[in-house]
Order: structure tokens, then sequence, then C-alpha cells
């Protein structure tokens, strides 16, 4: 990958985002301009107070009064134009970093789970958190030093040419040899704040697993060997960020050494003509504060671009997410899954997750209404991989699934996954209210219908006994509850939506028999003429079921009743008599 | 902020030398107004061309030494800075490490994650600036002052008013922002759990519909923390332009004051412009303080809330190594011998003595008053209702959490009087969600014992039923897993935190309800294989099947924190009510489903 086009790439999505508050930059472009017109007018008129004041005897007091009350003036107005400007700066920045942010998220949305499932989560969290807010740092000094540098530099030198083209001439001279000192030095830390980016996403990731996860970690008294691991990429971090840091910073002195030069320039030439009366003290004083003026942005403005790399640099990172390849799109011509009536079918369905190792081969399954298929196996035989395909989380690589008797590649996802009830074995519960939680699916359900599914699962009883009732407000992963009930609690979640087809992910195992038959029941009630597809363990459900789809490494090796399977003494029959003997 | 500068200790050296490195470029760059003053006064007024070349020469050469003294001083900061933030990432990590599971519960992970990355950042990039800039800056500022007193006294008394009038309108725009950036970082804070949440439960999400719901949660949470840090944004841009005008007001008294007095023959107007250039310099170091304290009180407000999580302390105390109670451990092992003896029993393993649980802030005991029994080498079943207190009663073992009442003794010895890694070494437990970590399958067994070798490793991977599987995944024990373990299916997971348990050949194996992703036959045969493993290892398994633990020597049934019944499955089928009903319940269960087959 080519960096500079790369880099030029992402300036040129950075000003898209920018673009949206053209006139909050206009106005910031145009307090700029007056700022520094006025700044710069001040040196002009300090000189001429000078000239004023020459010697003993020799001192103009009404005629400096006058320039003086001048002076106040403008000073006034430069600050208010000033406090503006920032005003403006601050809109942009946080504007644009708001967007970018609520683009990213709403992103997060449509990446593939291929994607989230092979990526680390604190990788991705960095990105939106972290990065952004370099980002933002960068932006915001870029708006507020970049600008007024620009500006400042083209204004000094038209009152330069003014007072005197020859001195100008000299600052002019001098000074790309500040331009050519910073961005060699920019084009080299560029590379390291990259670097530095790199290690500190890695690190994140070691700490959302370490810290994330530490109550195992301290369960095998594995802190030692995890400070270890930590501090490796620990140090790794401090090199890069010694390099990318100390690289940045000196820009400074060396530009402030080219200022110096030129300072010295002026004082120089400016002497020299002063000497031969070419001009007056006044106005020397002037242009060496010019000289200082017109260094200073160029200084500033090195700083910023070094700062601008880093941002950029993160930028990019955030790009990438933005543009990581999105999950198909429903068809233009998808149709919204209405009333699903709870056919499905999979005819020649391949799939898998990496084409090394092929999973699902050639599948065909019909499913009537209201039927219900176990899904059976040893543990690791890929049952969830036909709920991602069910689901569309993933898309098979050939063949066709259809639900009611639409290609669900026509069918818009939202629609057809309302029309499923999902019970993950993973319960995840979000920050919030048990009430919330329990009213993911249907936001309008009211007090009534919630409390009526809680008492459907039996958890209303335990809800009720918690400090809040359905207002308790339970953390990120669940919190104080229980593994059962939490799962009793997702099981609710989809007990309201009433869905017309269920997947059950070996939802029930974490519950207790007692709690878990009441759960069942309720299932049944439930499951009564919708058509549902069970990961399952438990016997009796297995033996309820119209059709058991029986999985070996990925691939269906039997299909059929209870019946049918153990008379046909295969794996199936083998499966079902271990479990007696255990 | 202050309790963390001693993370600079290492870098004492750096820390003190980037500042003076720093105030020496700084007191050459003062010399420069007299020599332009000078440059006036004797090489124009007296027409002397020698002079001004000359005075140009020193103009040059403290630029040079300007540069290098300058280069100098960012280098020893920014190494200081780096070090210091690896110093703190380091010692945060261990403090994180070295709490409780009762913090752990309480503060949250995410906190500690966004303490450990942004608010580290934050400080380090402050520490940076101030190591160059806190001495510099008031340093040229009080020599600019001095410098002009040398000047003239009458015009220096007008920096001795401006510059504190600067000092109180910096100081007072800086302490109303601290409070708006800790806002800030707490806006973030929630900005980033939501965007966690969204990734680890993105199948929910999906599945039940919410992407827009959650964009409108995002986005109202985005906007929250825009307009906060809009608001702190106004009050930091008021610092420039009060500045400005301070600093130019008194640039007009100067030039009011310094004229009349080069009328009256006080000063020169080589003077006059010396002072102006004094003036011009303070300014432009006050806008760089004034930056300069906006970067630390971010990073002060970093600092306090990372402070924060250093004052969390572990509400556990540790035994130090060696330090366990000597006296009575051979003492109740010359019990237990005596007993063996005596009754031809085994040594209780572990024994809970009336232990009750009290989860922090919570009102109701989550255990009470347990009493019982383990002996050596015992299988012994813990089955029971939701919430009824099972993990809360093995989480006691490997002391994940202090009882509050009673006391636990492993071997004889309280658990509180064993160094926490001895404990923890004898215990391997495995937890209800199966947890492995970025790496190698070898890398995530080696938790268990690192010493161990291959052929044990296939051992335990044999009992743990996941020989099979782990041999199919290319590169069998090399291959990697993913982050959270995303490339495996949950059964998988499971297994493998089994055999992580296993090669670690603890005295004490405990299974927190960990087969539940696994069907009964590979549950069996697992319980089988575990029994075949052969050693006087005592078995600890948590379940909701009654099959799991029917041929368990002793069953202890819980509900609601209590023990309901102790005793092999036929006693506790005649005496435990609760027992009968969770057997019979599965039990007609399967049998039902068999007489329909």
């Amino acid at each position: 990958m080519d960096k500079t086009v790369s880099q030029k790439e992402t300036i040129r999505k950075v000003i898209r985002y920018i673009r949206r508050y053209w006139l909050y930059v206009a106005a910031s472009l145009l307090l700029a301009v007056v700022t520094v017109a006025l700044t710069l007018y001040m040196p002009v008129l300090t000189g001429q107070a000078v000239d004023l004041a020459v010697g003993p005897g020799q001192a103009d007091l009404p005629g400096i009064r006058q320039i003086l009350e001048r002076m106040v003036l403008i000073i006034s107005i430069t600050a208010a134009a000033q406090w503006l400007m920032n005003i403006c700066n601050n809109k942009i920045t946080y504007g644009v970093i708001r967007d970018i942010r609520r683009e990213a998220f709403s992103y997060i949305q449509e990446l593939p789970l291929k994607y989230i499932d092979s990526h680390a989560w604190g990788d991705i969290v960095s990105r939106v958190i972290a990065d952004v807010d370099q980002f933002a740092d960068g932006l915001l000094m870029g708006f507020t030093q970049l600008f007024s540098g620009v500006v400042t530099i083209v204004g000094t030198l038209l009152f330069m040419l003014s007072v005197n083209p020859q001195i100008t001439l000299v600052v002019v001279v001098i000074t790309p040899v500040s331009f050519l000192v910073a961005s060699f030095i920019a084009r080299r830390t560029y590379q390291m704040f990259r670097l530095q980016s790199q290690a500190r996403g890695e690190q994140t990731a070691l700490i959302d697993e370490m810290i994330g996860n530490q109550k195992v970690v301290q369960a095998y008294s594995h802190e030692q060997l995890s400070m270890e691991a930590f501090d490796q990429i620990n140090e790794k971090l401090r090199r890069y960020s010694l390099q990318a840091i100390f690289f940045s910073s000196i820009t400074n002195p060396a530009t402030r050494f080219v200022n110096s030069l030129v300072y010295t320039g002026v004082a120089l030439t400016g002497a020299l003509s002063a000497l031969h009366g070419g001009i007056s003290v006044g106005q020397l004083t002037s242009f060496l504060s010019y000289a200082n003026q017109y260094t200073k942005p160029f200084n500033e403005i090195s700083g910023v671009v070094t700062e601008l790399q880093n941002a950029l640099a993160c930028a990019a990172r955030i790009f990438q997410l933005i543009e990581e390849e999105a999950q198909v799109p429903d068809s233009p011509d998808a149709r919204v899954l209405a009333d699903a009536d709870g056919r499905a079918e999979l005819s020649h369905v391949w799939f898998s997750y990496t084409p090394e190792q092929k999973l699902i081969q050639d599948f065909n399954l019909k499913v009537k209404p209201g039927q219900r298929i176990a899904i059976v196996g040893p543990t690791g035989c890929g049952k969830s991989t036909v709920i991602n395909l069910l689901m569309r989380f993933y898309d098979p690589d050939q063949g066709e699934i259809r639900v009611s008797g639409t290609d669900i590649r026509h069918i818009t996802r939202s629609s057809l996954r309302t029309s499923y009830g999902m019970v993950l074995q993973e319960t995840w519960l979000r920050s919030g209210t048990i009430r919330d939680n329990i009213r993911m699916g249907r936001p309008e359900a009211s007090d009534e219908e919630i409390i009526a599914a809680a008492k459907a699962t039996k958890a209303h009883s335990f809800i009720r006994r918690l400090p809040e009732g359905y207002d308790t407000v339970i953390t990120e992963d669940g919190g104080s509850l229980s593994q059962g009930q939490k799962q009793l609690l997702c099981i609710t979640r989809v007990m309201l939506c009433r869905p017309p087809m269920l997947i059950l992910d070996e939802a029930t195992s974490s519950i207790d028999t007692r709690t878990e038959i009441q759960v069942q029941n309720a299932f049944a009630r439930l499951m009564e003429g919708r058509t549902s597809f069970i990961v399952a363990h438990r016997l009796s459900t297995i033996q309820e079921a119209d059709v058991i789809l029986v999985m070996r490494d990925g691939n269906i090796v039997e299909q059929g009743s209870h019946e049918e399977l153990l008379a046909q003494n295969g794996f199936y029959a083998q499966l079902y008599n271990s479990q007696f003997a255990g | 902020m202050k309790n963390l500068l001693k993370y600079l200790r290492h870098y004492r050296k750096e820390a003190v030398l980037a500042p003076l490195f720093k105030m020496l470029e700084a007191s050459f760059e003062l010399f420069v107004p007299l020599v332009v003053a000078s440059i006036i006064d004797t090489g124009i007024a007296g027409n002397r061309l020698d002079y001004v070349l000359s005075m140009c020469l020193v103009m040059i050469l403290l630029g040079v030494i300007g540069l290098v003294c300058s280069i100098t001083a960012q280098y020893f900061a920014a190494k200081a800075a780096v070090g210091f933030a690896a110093e703190l990432k380091h010692a945060l990590f261990a403090h994180i490490q070295s709490l409780s599971f009762s913090e752990l519960d309480t503060v949250g992970m995410s906190t500690l994650i966004t303490r450990m990355t942004s608010d580290v950042n934050q400080v380090q990039s402050g520490v940076n600036m101030f190591l160059r800039l806190f001495l510099r800056s008031p340093f040229v500022v009080a020599g600019a002052v001095v410098m002009a007193f040398t000047v003239n006294v009458r015009a220096a008394v007008i920096f001795a008013v401006a510059v504190p009038v600067l000092s109180v309108t910096v100081f007072g725009i800086m302490l109303a922002s601290i409070p708006l950036y800790r806002k800030v970082q707490e806006r973030l804070d929630s900005v980033l759990a939501l965007t966690r949440e969204n990734l680890t439960g993105v199948r929910v999400i999906r599945a039940f519909h919410k992407e827009k719901e959650e964009q409108e949660d995002f986005r109202e949470r985005n906007q929250t923390l825009t307009r906060v840090q809009l608001f702190a944004g106004k009050i930091s841009a008021l610092m420039n332009p009060l500045t400005y005008i301070i600093i130019n007001a008194a640039l007009v008294l100067l030039l009011w004051q310094g004229a009349g007095q080069v009328g009256q023959g006080v000063i020169t107007q080589g003077q006059l412009v010396a002072l102006v250039n004094y003036m011009s310099q303070i300014l432009v170091e006050l806008i760089k303080l004034a930056n300069l304290i906006i970067t630390l009180t971010k990073a002060a407000a970093c600092g306090k809330r990372i402070g924060g999580v250093f004052q969390i302390r572990s509400s556990m105390t540790d035994a130090k190594p060696g330090e366990e109670r000597r006296q009575e451990r051979p003492m109740s092992e010359a019990a237990a011998e005596q007993k063996l003896s005596e009754r031809e029993e085994r040594p209780d393993q572990i024994r809970f003595e009336h232990v009750g649980l009290t989860y922090q802030g919570a009102g109701a005991e989550a255990l009470s008053d347990l009493d019982f029994s383990i002996k050596k080498g015992q299988t012994v079943g813990i089955i029971g209702g939701t919430g009824s207190g099972k993990s809360s009663l093995v989480h006691l073992i490997p002391r994940f959490y202090d009882a509050t009442a009673g006391r636990v003794l492993i071997d004889g010895v309280d658990v509180k009087d064993y160094s926490l890694e001895q404990l923890r070494h004898k215990i391997g437990i495995v937890m209800q969600r199966a947890v492995l970590f970025h790496g190698t399958i070898r890398e995530n067994l080696l938790w268990g014992n690192p010493e161990a070798t291959d052929e044990e490793l296939n051992r335990a991977l044999e009992v743990s039923q996941s020989l099979e599987f782990v041999s199919e995944k290319e590169g069998g024990l090399d291959f990697m897993i993913a982050q959270g373990g995303q490339n495996l299916s949950g059964g998988q997971r499971q297994r493998l935190s089994i055999a992580r348990a296993l090669v670690r050949n603890p005295e004490i194996l405990i299974l927190d309800d960990s087969s539940s992703a696994l069907d009964f036959a590979t549950d069996a045969r697992l319980r089988m294989a575990i029994r075949e493993m052969g050693g006087e290892r005592t078995v600890v398994i948590v379940s909701q099947r009654p099959s799991s633990i029917r041929h368990a020597d002793q069953i202890i049934v819980m509900d609601d924190g209590r023990a309901v019944g102790k005793g092999t499955h036929e006693e506790l089928l005649k005496s435990c009510q609760v027992y009968r009903e969770i057997y019979e319940t599965q039990y007609q269960n399967e049998k039902g489903g068999e007489a329909n087959g």
C-alpha cells in the first residue's frame, strides 16, 4: 500500500466529513482573517509610536496618545473575533468526531458477523473510542492553528512588502528551510505514529482479554504470566511511543532555530538599511516583531503537522473499520416477510467458515409448519452453524434456504430475523432495567404483558424478589444474576414476542431441572403451531421432535424421526444408547 | 495525580534534565532583546557596521545553543513521559490483578479498561508537556520581568502588575474547566460501554432487529458527549482572547509610559524597543502556559480517575507464602492420621464450619450456616435450583470470596492461612462460563501447569473428551484460538477449559456446571474418564442434572442458600423432599419420553 496515496485518501475522506460544517468553516476562516489582519496591524502601530519617541525632548505625546487609542479599539475587536473563532472550531471538531463515531457505530451494525467473530473486540472498541479521540485532538489543533497560521504568513508577507521589499526578500529566502526541515521530520514520524497506533491496539486487546476475564486469570494464579505478556507489549509500545514522540518533538526546536536565523537576517539587513537611512528604528521594530510572527506559524504549523500525522494515522484506522466490506445489503426487491407460515426449506446447501475446512455439504431439509426439528450430535459438531444459516448471520456458499417459499436472500433481514425467536447458549443482557431487557423485542409491550410473559417462564418470582423488581438495573454482563436467572430473562424476552418460528440453542441447559420443567412446559405452549429448531440435549425434546438432524463433524449424517433413526441403528442409535449408559 | 508521580522515579534523571535544558534554552532566548537593543542604540545610532555584524553572530550562536539544549530536553522529556506511562500501566495492571472478585464485581470491567487505555494516554501527554514547559514558561515570564526591571523600574512596574492579573485569569479558567473535563470522560465511558455491549451481543441485537434502536441510543449518548465537550470547549475558548486583552493593554500602557520617559531622556529608544520585545515574549510564553494548563487539566482529571482505581483495596488479605500456620497443620494432620488408624477413615480434605456468605452490598445472605466435610478422594455432587447458592459455595473453596461467617478449611487449615497461590494451586476449577484466551491450544492448557509436557497435555485432552476435535484442528495443539475463543464452539470451549484444569493435576477438582454445553453421552464419558484418572482426587461437581451426580459418594442438596440434604443418592431419595422432586421430574421426563418412543 502506497503510504502517501493512502494518506491523501484519508485527508480526502476527512474533508468529506468537514464539508457538512461549511458555514462554520467559512465563519472560522473569516474570523481568522480578521484576527490575523488586526494582530498584524499592532506592530505597525507600535512602530509608529516608537518613531514618535526618538530621544530626550523629542517625544510627540499627543500623537502617541492618538495611536494608542486606536490600539485599544483594535485589541477589543481582535479578542472578540478570536473567541468566536474558537467557538466555531470547537463546533466543527466535535461535530465531525460525533459524526464519525456515529457512522462507525452504525457501521458495526452492518458488519458481517464473520468480521466481528474474527476480530478482537478490544481492537474495534479502541478504534471507535481512543482513535477518534486522538483524531479530535489533532483536528482541533489543526483548525485552531493551521488556519490562522497560514493566514498569518500571507498577511505578514503583505505587510512586510508594503514596508520594505528588500528585508522581506531576506525573510522569504530563509523560511523555506523551515518547510524542508518540517516535512522531512513529518514523513519519518508518520510511520512511527502508525507503529505506535498498532502497538496500542494490540495492548488494548490484551487488556480487554486479561482484565475482562480477570476471574479466570486469578483462578489459575496466572497473574504473573499475564503480567509478563502485558509487560512485553508494554515495552514494545514504550519503544514505539518514545520514537514517535521524540521525533515529532524535534520539529519544534528545529524550526525555531530557523526562526532565529530569520530574525538575525532581519536584524542584520534592517540595521544595514537603517544605517543608510532606508528605514526608521520604529519600522525596524515592527519588522523584528513581524519576523517573529511570520516564523511562529511555521513553528506551529510544523507542530500541527506532526499532530495531524498522528491524527491521520488514527483516522486511517477508523476508516479502515468503516470501509470494511459490509454484509451484502438486502436486495432491492427484498420483500417483508409479514406472516411467516412456518415453512422452511433448505436445498443443496453448502457451507464452510474457511475454505480449508468443509462443513455442511449438500444439505437438504423440508420443514412443514409447526414441525419441531431437533438438531443433535456430539459437542462441537457444528450445530450452531445451522442457526447461523437460518438467521442469515452467514450466507451459504451454495444452495438456497427458503422460508414460506421465498429464498431468504429475497427477504429483508429484519423481517426474517423477527420471524424467529432465538435463545442462544450464551446469554446476553444489556445494561438497563430488567423490564427494558424483557421488552427488547417488543418495546411497546405493556407492563401486564411483560409480567404475563415473566409468569409464563417462571421468571416472575425471582424478579419480584429483586430489590427494585422489574426496575432493577443490571450491568453489562448480567452482574449479580445467576446464569440460570439470566437464561430465564432471555427466554422471557422471546416469550413476549411470540414469533412464528423458534430457534433454541441449548437454551435450557443451565437451568436446574425443577425450573426447567416449568420452562419446558411454557415452551411447549409457545411451540404449539410454531416451527421450532432446537439444538437439543434433552431426551424428551429429541423424542418429541418431528425430524431429528444428527450432526457429526459439521455434516448432517442422519435425518429422520426417533423411531426411524433407532431402526437404522446408526450414529444416532449409538448416541442414544450411550446416553442411558451414563 | 500527585500519587501517580512516583512512577517517574526510574526516570528521575530525565525528569530533572528535561526542564533544566529547557530553562537553559530559555535563558539564552532572554538575551536576544538586549542584543537587539544594543544594535539599535550602539550599532545604528553610532553608525558602526562591525558592531552590527558581531552582534548578529552572537544571535546565531545563541540560536545554535538553544537548538542543542532544546533537542536534548525533548528527548529526556519524551523518555520520561513514555517510561512513566509504561510503569503506570504496569502498576495499574498489577493492581487490578490483585483485586479480589468482590471488587471486580463492583467496579466493572469496561471502566477498568478505559482507565488503562485512554486515561493513561492523557496522563502521558500531560507529563510530557509538563516536563517541557513547567519550568520554562514561568522562567521566561519571570526572566522577562527581571530583565525589564534592569532596563527601567517605572516601566517594569507595568510588568509586575500585568503578570499576576494574567496568572489569576489563567488559573481561574483552569479551575472552572477541570470538572467539565471529568464530565467529558464520564460521557466517553458510557459511549465505550455501549460500543462494547454491541459487539458482544451482536447476535441478539440482530436477531431482535434492534440495530435502529441501538443506533438511536448511541446517537443520544454521543450527542450528550458532544454537548458536554462543546460546553467545556466554550470555557477554554476564553483563555486566548482574555490573555490577549490583558497583555496588549499592558503594551499600550508600556508605550505611553516609555514614550514619556524617552522624551524625558530617562531611557533610550533601543531600550523602549527591548521592553516591547520582552512584553511580547511574555505573551508567547503565557499562551504556551495556557495550553499546557489545558493539557494538564485533562491529565489531572484522568490521573484522578486512575488514582481512584489504585485506591480500591482488595478486601482480601493474602497470607505470605510459607507463613501458613505451621503448628496447626501438622497437628491436624497428625490428628487425621490418628483418626485414620482408629476408624480407618480418610482425612477431611474440605471442611465447611458453619459458613455464611453475604456479598458486598447485598442485603441478604447468599449462603447460610453450611456445615459439612468432604473426605479426600471423594466425589461430591452439589445440586439445587437456580440461585440456590451452588456456585457461591464452590467459589469459597479457592477463596474467590471470603466467608462472612464461619470458616472454610482445606486439609485442616483455614483457607485464609494459605497464600492464594498455594491454595489455588491445589485446586482446579472449571467455571460456568468457559473462557479461553487468544493463543494456541497448548498455551491455553499450560495455564494449568506451565511445566506440563505434551504427553500430559494430550492425556488431559483425552480425559476431557477433546483429543478428537483438537487433533482435527489445523496444527493440533498449535491451533490458534481467537480472542474470546470465538473460533470454537461452546462445547469445545468447555471441554478445553476442563482440560486446562486437569493439566494442573489438582488435589481438588471443581466442575461448576461446566459440562452444560455437552451432550449426555460426552458428559458421561467425561465423568467416567475423570473417575478412571486415578490418584486420590477430590472431585466436586455442581450440576443441574441428577444423572451427572447420582453416583457421587456424597450429594449436597442446596435450596435458597442452605444445605437441605446431605447423603448418597439412595439416602436422599428417602430422606430429602427437594432432592426427590428434582430427581423425579427429570426421571419422569426421560422415562416419559422413552415410553412415547
